[in-house]
């Protein structure tokens, strides 16, 4: 098995180790310990502000520093980063093109304990909406790591999303890892039914794949790590081959993964498509573990929905 | 200042109302009112102030100017292509569908124009953000901005005084445009900013009021915020909606109206005249 680390850990990590490029500041709102920008904070202070408790600020001044040729990475939670700084993101990011990383951490239900308020839902949605910008929603510490560094060298706006809790760490097993965005990884072949999945789900998805084999269903695994740009040539292939497609998401089934594949497939290869995720319903207070199941986001859910899509295949 | 200087920087803030009165008249359509109260600090800043290259428009070392209550863009507009930044020409193709003039302030595609603003309250910001990067990788660049009396409704324009204040922006400068009106009425009647120069004392600026149409007071300003250390400073300009044409001073109708042909004819008879009064 392999190491149990959270993608906003594995974060914190990655820009401390990438920060020494002198061209990277970081603001964060009151958050460095949570965010983990603790670690990059304390070793280049210079380069470092805390914008307080005021995320729409912290978003336009991180424009600003772009706009004098910086590379900028800002902080806070997904629900205050995506939400509360919409506008900002859009109009004073996103509209000139600057060079703007959001990130925003502790998204999903997986926040746990602090229930709803906090519990963002909405934010691959709200940002792939955005034109140009670019979504990136990593699985586990490895693949965060390889999407910092990525986004560090990609010129333009990107939203990045992490979790709180603790994942496995499971990409770096798979032989010829390579991450690109907008690139998503077969990391299980199969025939059968493919599922799409991104984010913390696709732990969810390899274990879904292993008991649907119990059962002689041979599901393909796809890590779909970038929502936006989306790789329309994977999931085209996979429709292709398999013939039926489940996505699985920690967001609401309007919007996001579920949603890209569906505009995908309806323009180029329609074949039945489920999608797992939240069912637009808010979120609420309980352990993470707890609400996973609550809401249904489990292995033993995702092989139902793979079942039924099977069955929806002509 | 001497006479000369003050009359050349008067007589371009009738010109920046000129042209940005021509532009709106090509597009029928854009904001009269903002512009023309805007337009001598625009003169100030561009002709006498700014440490600018109209041939470098992206030089590293440069002084930024960020327009936060950007729909007032036909007069930054003007101010540019006057300064040389593009051809005057060129305004008359303002918030055409083929021009890289947009309604509100565009800095992907107009030389010149330093941050994109538009979404009230953003810009102030972004200016912020500049003057915080001259901070780290100590630049002696520096940042100006201007936002609307209207616009200082807008909760974002506090978070952003309250952090230049907070990271002791020493270079960076702000000017309130304070012509007292927005769309629905006078700022007292919609939501009283008042009193604005206790907000931002409070909030730690150097706090300066000043005439917004008075060029030795807006000179005066920016060499007395050159020289307050530790601390940003903010001018209030009392400034006049509409400025420049009579019938449209102090006026709220001519925020974002235009106006018809005998009233074109009569503005720019106006300007003209005291352009010419200030040329003799």
């Amino acid at each position: 098995m392999g190491e149990i680390i959270s993608t906003r850990e594995a974060y914190g990590r990655a820009l401390c180790e990438y920060g020494e490029n002198p061209d990277i500041v970081a603001f964060d709102a009151d958050l460095t310990i949570c965010t983990m920008s603790c670690y990059f904070a304390e070793k280049y202070p210079e380069r470092f502000r805390n914008a307080g408790i005021a995320e729409a600020n912290m978003i336009g001044m991180s424009a600003g520093v772009a706009a004098t040729g910086k590379i900028v990475f800002c902080h806070t939670f997904a629900m205050f980063a995506a939400g509360r700084g919409y506008d900002q993101i859009r109009n004073s990011v996103a509209y000139p093109g600057l060079n703007v990383k959001i990130v925003g951490t502790h998204a999903g239900l997986s926040v746990g304990e602090d229930g709803a308020t906090h519990q963002c839902i909405e934010d691959l949605s709200l940002m792939r909406t955005i034109p140009g910008m670019v979504v990136i929603n990593p699985c586990d510490a490895d693949e965060t790591r390889a999407a910092v560094k990525a986004m560090i060298e990609y010129k333009g706006p990107c939203y990045l999303r992490l979790g709180r809790s603790g994942v496995e760490n499971v990409t770096s097993s798979f032989e010829g890892y390579d991450f690109q965005i907008g690139k998503g990884i077969t990391l299980k072949e199969g025939t059968d039914v493919t599922i799409i999945a991104t984010g913390l789900m696709v732990q969810i998805a390899l274990e879904a794949a292993e008991f649907l084999q119990e059962k002689g269903i041979v599901a393909r695994v796809i890590d779909m790590h970038t929502i936006k740009p989306i790789d329309k040539d994977i999931i085209v292939k996979a429709a292709k081959e398999t013939g039926a497609i489940v996505t699985t998401e920690e967001h609401n089934i309007i919007g996001g993964l579920g949603a890209t594949v569906a505009e995908v497939l309806g323009e180029t290869c329609p074949v039945p498509l489920i999608r797992h995720g939240v069912e637009d319903i808010f979120g609420h207070s309980g352990t993470a573990q707890a609400l996973m199941v609550k809401y249904g986001l489990t292995k033993e859910k995702l092989v139902e929905k793979a079942e039924l899509a099977i069955s929806m295949k002509k | 200042m001497e006479k000369e200087q003050r009359n050349k920087l008067l007589a371009l803030g009738m010109k920046i109302r000129e042209q940005a009165l021509k532009a709106v008249q090509a597009a029928d359509s854009g904001h009269i009112g903002g512009s023309f109260s805007e337009a001598d600090i625009l003169a100030v800043l561009y002709f006498d102030k700014m440490n600018i290259d109209p041939k470098n428009p992206r030089e590293e070392e440069r002084d930024r100017f960020v327009l936060s209550k950007g729909h007032a863009s036909p007069a930054l507009y003007a101010t540019l292509a006057l300064r040389g930044y593009f051809p005057v020409e060129e305004l008359k193709t303002f918030r055409n569908v083929d021009s890289d003039l947009s309604g509100h302030v565009e800095m992907t595609k107009v030389r010149g124009v330093d941050m994109s603003a538009g979404s009230l309250g953003q810009g102030l910001s972004a200016a912020v953000g500049m003057a915080v990067s001259a901070q780290m990788y100590k630049k002696s660049y520096r940042v100006y901005a201007m936002v609307g009396d209207g616009e200082i409704q807008e909760g974002q324009i506090w978070e952003a005084v309250m952090a230049a204040g907070n990271y002791k922006l020493d270079n960076l400068m702000l000017f309130v445009d304070n012509n007292n009106l927005q769309i629905d009425g006078t700022v007292e009647e919609v939501m009283s900013p008042y009193p604005i120069d206790d907000k931002f004392k409070a909030f730690n600026w150097n706090v300066i009021c000043i005439d917004g149409h008075n060029p030795d007071a807006i000179a005066d300003a920016v060499e007395h915020a050159k020289a307050c250390k530790g601390k940003p400073t903010v001018a209030i300009a009392k400034t006049v909606k509409g400025k420049g044409v009579s019938f449209m001073e102090n006026n709220v109708n001519w925020h974002g109206k235009t106006p018809d042909s005998e009233q074109y004819e009569q503005a720019f008879k106006e300007i003209r005249e005291r352009i010419e009064e200030l040329e003799v």
